[in-house]
Formats: C-alpha cells, sequence, structure tokens
C-alpha cells in the first residue's frame, strides 16, 4: 500500500517533469502549423528544418560558439587551476572568491556587466563578444572541476618522475595530466552543456545578426514558435538522451573492470 | 614543490581581470557616477530610485514569487528524494538520472511548451472539457509564472536533497525506532534535521535563479508581471538607462551574494552534503 502510494507520487512528479517535453515532441510530427490544433501526423516539419536558413546558422552558431568557447575555457581553465593550486592560501583564496563570481552572480548580471564592457573597449557586438563572454562563464565551472582532482594526487609520484630523470614538462604530461583528466573532461562536458543552454548572457552581448539557437527560439516565442524548432528540438534531445546513455553505460563498465580487476 | 608552475594560470589572471573585474567596476561606475555638463558627478540618485515605491512594488513581488516557487519546490521535492533515496525502487541512479534529464532541452522551449498546455483552447482546457470540468485561465498571471519557476527549478531542489537523504545513516533510524520513537518522530527528530543541509542549498539553488529570472516572466507572465529581472532588461533593450539599469543589478548582485555568503556559512558549520 505505501509502496504503491510512493509509486504514484513519483510517477506524478516525474509526469510534471515530461509533460512539456511530451508535447514538444509530439507538436513536431503535426501536419498543421498552429500550434494547439492537430492537422495528423507529418514529418514535413523534420523535412522543412534543413531548408530553413535562419534555424541552420543559429545551430551552426551555437555549436561552433560551443565547441571553440568549451575548448578554450578547457586550455585557460587546466593551466589556471595547477597554478592555482600551487599558490599559498591567502592569495589562492582570493583567486577562487574571484572565480566564484560568475558562477554565484545572477546571469543577468553577468550578461550587462559584459556588455558593458565590450561597449567600453568598443568591440562589436557580435559573434567575438558572444564566444568571449561564453568563455568567460566557462572558465570557472573547468576550474572547479579540476582543482578537486589535483587536490587528491600524491606529489610524491611527480617528485619520484623528475629523481628518475624526467624532465618537468615529460613528468607533467606522463604523471599529473593522466590523473587529473576524468576532472578535465568533466570540466569540459560541462563547459560544452552550459554553452549551448546558455540565453540570458548570450542575449545581452550579442549583436544584430549573430544569434544562438536560444536566441533565435526567444525572438521567435513573440510571433510564434515555427514548428521546425519542435522537430530540431526533438533530434537534439533524442541526441543527447542517447549519447548519455552511452556515457552512463560505459562508466558503469568501467566501474566493473576496476572491480574486477582489483580482485585479480 | 616548484615554483615555476605557477606561471601557469598568468593567462587566467589577465582574462580574470578583462571579463570579470573590469565589467563589474563598469557596473559600479555606472550605477555611482553620471555625466553632467561634460564632467563626472558621484550621485546616489540611481540607487535611491529603486526606492520609489513603484520599484519596491517590483522588487517585493519578485521575492514573494521566488519564496511561493521555492516552497512549493521544496514541498514536492522533499518527498520525492525521500522515496527516491528509500527502498521503494532499485535503479535509484536511473531515476535521479532522469530527474536532470528535462535541463537538456533548451529552457525557453520547455518553457513555451506550458502555454500549448495552458492556454485557452490548450491541451490542459481540452481535457477538462472533456471530463465536463470547468476550464482554467491560469495563463498569463501570477500562477502560471510561478508554475514556471516550480517546472524549472524543481530538478535543483531535489538533486541535493537526494544527495543528503541517501548519504544518511540507516543505522540512526533504526536506532530511533528501536528506542520507541514512532515514524513521524522518527522524521521530525532524526531525518529531518539531518536533511537540513541539503534543504538550505535546495533553497538556494531554487531561489537564487527563481528571484532574477526575465524569461518565465515574459513568456508565460505574458508582460502582465513585471519582476526585477525584467526592469532590468528593460533599462538595456528598451528604455536605455544604462545608470539605472547598473544601479538595479548592482543591488541585486549585493542582496545575492550577501545571502549566498550566509547560506554557505550556515551549510559550513553543519558540515554540508550540497554540491558546492
Amino acid at each position: 500500500m505505501k509502496k504503491s502510494i510512493y509509486r504514484l507520487y513519483t510517477f506524478l512528479v516525474y509526469f510534471f517533469l515530461y509533460a512539456p517535453i511530451i508535447v514538444l515532441i509530439v507538436y513536431s510530427f503535426n501536419e498543421s502549423s498552429s500550434r494547439g490544433k492537430w492537422g495528423g501526423f507529418s514529418l514535413k516539419w523534420y523535412a522543412e528544418l534543413f531548408d530553413n536558413p535562419t534555424i541552420m546558422t543559429s545551430l551552426k552558431n551555437t555549436l561552433l560558439i560551443a565547441l571553440l568557447s568549451a575548448v578554450i575555457a578547457t586550455i585557460i581553465g587546466t593551466l589556471a587551476a595547477i597554478g592555482i593550486h600551487k599558490l599559498k592560501p591567502f592569495t589562492k583564496n582570493f583567486v577562487m572568491d574571484i572565480t566564484y563570481l560568475p558562477v554565484l552572480n545572477p546571469d543577468i548580471v553577468t550578461g550587462i556587466s559584459l556588455m558593458l564592457l565590450f561597449v567600453f573597449l568598443s568591440i562589436p557586438l557580435g559573434f567575438v563578444s558572444l564566444l568571449l563572454s561564453h568563455i568567460t562563464f566557462n572558465i570557472p565551472y573547468v576550474i572547479l572541476n579540476v582543482m578537486p582532482k589535483l587536490k587528491q594526487l600524491n606529489p610524491n609520484t611527480y617528485e619520484a618522475a623528475l629523481d628518475l630523470g624526467a624532465s618537468p614538462i615529460y613528468a607533467y604530461s606522463k604523471v599529473i595530466l593522466p590523473e587529473i583528466a576524468p576532472g578535465i573532461l568533466t570540466g569540459f562536458l560541462f563547459a560544452l552543456t552550459l554553452s549551448i543552454d546558455d540565453f540570458v548572457v548570450s542575449f545581452f552581448t550579442t549583436g544584430p545578426g549573430v544569434s544562438t539557437l536560444s536566441i533565435t527560439i526567444y525572438s521567435m516565442t513573440r510571433k510564434g514558435i515555427k514548428p521546425e524548432i519542435n522537430a530540431l528540438s526533438a533530434l537534439m534531445f533524442i541526441t543527447v538522451l542517447i549519447l548519455l546513455f552511452i556515457v552512463n553505460y560505459r562508466s558503469e563498465n568501467s566501474k566493473k573492470e576496476n572491480i574486477d580487476e582489483q580482485n585479480i | 614543490m616548484k615554483k615555476n608552475k605557477s606561471f601557469c594560470a598568468y593567462p587566467y589572471y589577465v582574462w580574470m581581470i578583462t571579463f570579470i573585474v573590469i565589467p563589474l567596476l563598469l557596473v559600479l561606475w555606472y550605477a555611482l557616477f553620471k555625466s553632467e555638463n561634460d564632467s563626472i558627478v558621484f550621485t546616489t540618485e540611481y540607487i535611491k530610485r529603486f526606492f520609489e515605491p513603484i520599484y519596491i512594488q517590483v522588487f517585493l513581488r519578485s521575492i514573494v514569487l521566488a519564496v511561493i516557487s521555492t516552497a512549493i519546490c521544496l514541498v514536492i521535492g522533499y518527498p520525492l528524494a525521500y522515496i527516491l533515496a528509500g527502498k521503494t525502487f532499485k535503479h535509484k541512479n536511473m531515476l535521479m538520472f532522469l530527474v536532470i534529464v528535462p535541463m537538456w532541452m533548451n529552457f525557453l522551449l520547455r518553457t513555451y511548451a506550458w502555454l500549448t498546455i495552458l492556454e485557452k483552447n490548450g491541451i490542459l482546457n481540452q481535457i477538462l472539457r472533456f471530463l465536463n470540468l470547468p476550464t482554467q485561465n491560469i495563463l498569463y498571471t501570477n500562477y502560471a509564472v510561478i508554475l514556471g519557476m516550480v517546472y524549472n527549478y524543481l530538478p535543483f531542489m531535489v538533486l541535493p536533497l537526494y544527495t543528503v537523504l541517501s548519504k544518511m545513516d540507516i543505522n540512526l533510524i533504526n536506532a530511533a525506532e528501536d528506542l520507541g520513537a514512532n515514524k513521524l518522530t522518527v522524521f521530525k527528530k532524526v531525518v529531518f534535521p539531518l536533511s537540513l543541509p541539503g534543504v538550505v542549498s535546495g533553497i538556494t539553488m531554487t531561489f537564487m535563479p527563481a528571484v532574477t529570472t526575465f524569461v518565465i516572466s515574459k513568456l508565460l507572465g505574458g508582460g502582465q508581471t513585471t519582476l526585477i529581472g525584467d526592469l532590468i532588461e528593460n533599462q538595456f533593450k528598451v528604455a536605455n538607462d544604462w545608470n539605472f539599469g547598473s544601479a538595479l543589478s548592482l543591488i541585486l548582485m549585493v542582496i545575492i551574494l550577501l545571502s549566498m555568503r550566509v547560506m554557505t556559512k550556515y551549510e559550513q558549520e553543519n558540515e554540508g552534503g550540497g554540491l558546492f
């Protein structure tokens, strides 16, 4: 009895969480272009999606900015974490406090402060300003993911490599880097998703003519969302879902392998 | 270890100063200085304007809506986290994963989808009509805004609660029961107090984005509900009053960072087990 109440409750909450997503995906197969009217099953929006230049350009911008900003943020952030890790506690706390600012600050404040900067430096608002902003809010997440891995490191292994004649750079790439690699990867994935999902910061730092998907969707909400967008988001959602399941499955498997190795 | 490694962080320091510190100083500058007859003068005019009744009202409305939605998130989220952390389901991690999955779909679209459900001839009303029940018009009201906030931020509440509850020592609960406490007492005296760090970080993570949003109020409130986020957006995109916009951002930032400070202090004292 108690169990079935628990199950019912869980089901209801999940229903609430997934209802809009189901609606979106179902309506992406709707023949009629008006929302709320069902005109029969059709795949036409999936076909028209690829002929819509606005959506295709914003998709390209979104992916390009996400990839570039994540790569650059991962490089700067990883190096920063290695450097910050070596600082004395007082300076370290000071630097980390500033690093936390973009994480804790409301997005809207980050967005307008960056906009003020670009206007102040007379950098035109557009692709470059978008990219710089995305790198800025991505870096802290890379640092926050790499730092704990550095803390767990055993400093002796690095020293041992040096004693055995490795150059510092060689020792770093062979000893330290493999150890902190999981943190770097998580940071990179974090950066990628944050960048793809961002709307508020992009909204304030982009200029005329350059749109990411979020911005295109936002401007469409005033005139009515094009059904092609539903099709695109259904495709993206399914892609992400499959990727996540693969990652999850692989990490479960590697956990098992690790246990096996330990048993041997 | 070797000192020469600290140069690694130099590019980041340059980045940090250029893109974090200077932009915030610019906000401060716009909020506190204005140009008048070719000279720049210090002014508290923009900060003071915030305290005019019309703006204070907007601010209070933002707080009230955010508090209500945070409370609803807690009331819905706590039982869910409790059930998921318990023995009802086998694949707990998978279920927890499913709570986060919706966040991978663009949040504007997810919020917009509620229009299709809530509008006059939307899915909800079609179902109600089919059941011969009175139709509801909640779109473009405060209720719709609250619903949007609860919908968007519920995962932020469930996540830290689940983390705390699933780590809880089952022996403490067993001990309390052995000593004769009934279920309600066990919850009141053992489970809930131990889960407080999760509650605090859940509240923080739900309240902060809810109080600063301008998208949810625009989409689901239809411009009927102005929140502090809308007000700031309006100063920069429509009214072009950057000074007042910066003053509002400054006030918002100070309030958020101060309350964060208080919350994290509280959490550290309780050896929190949240996300941060």
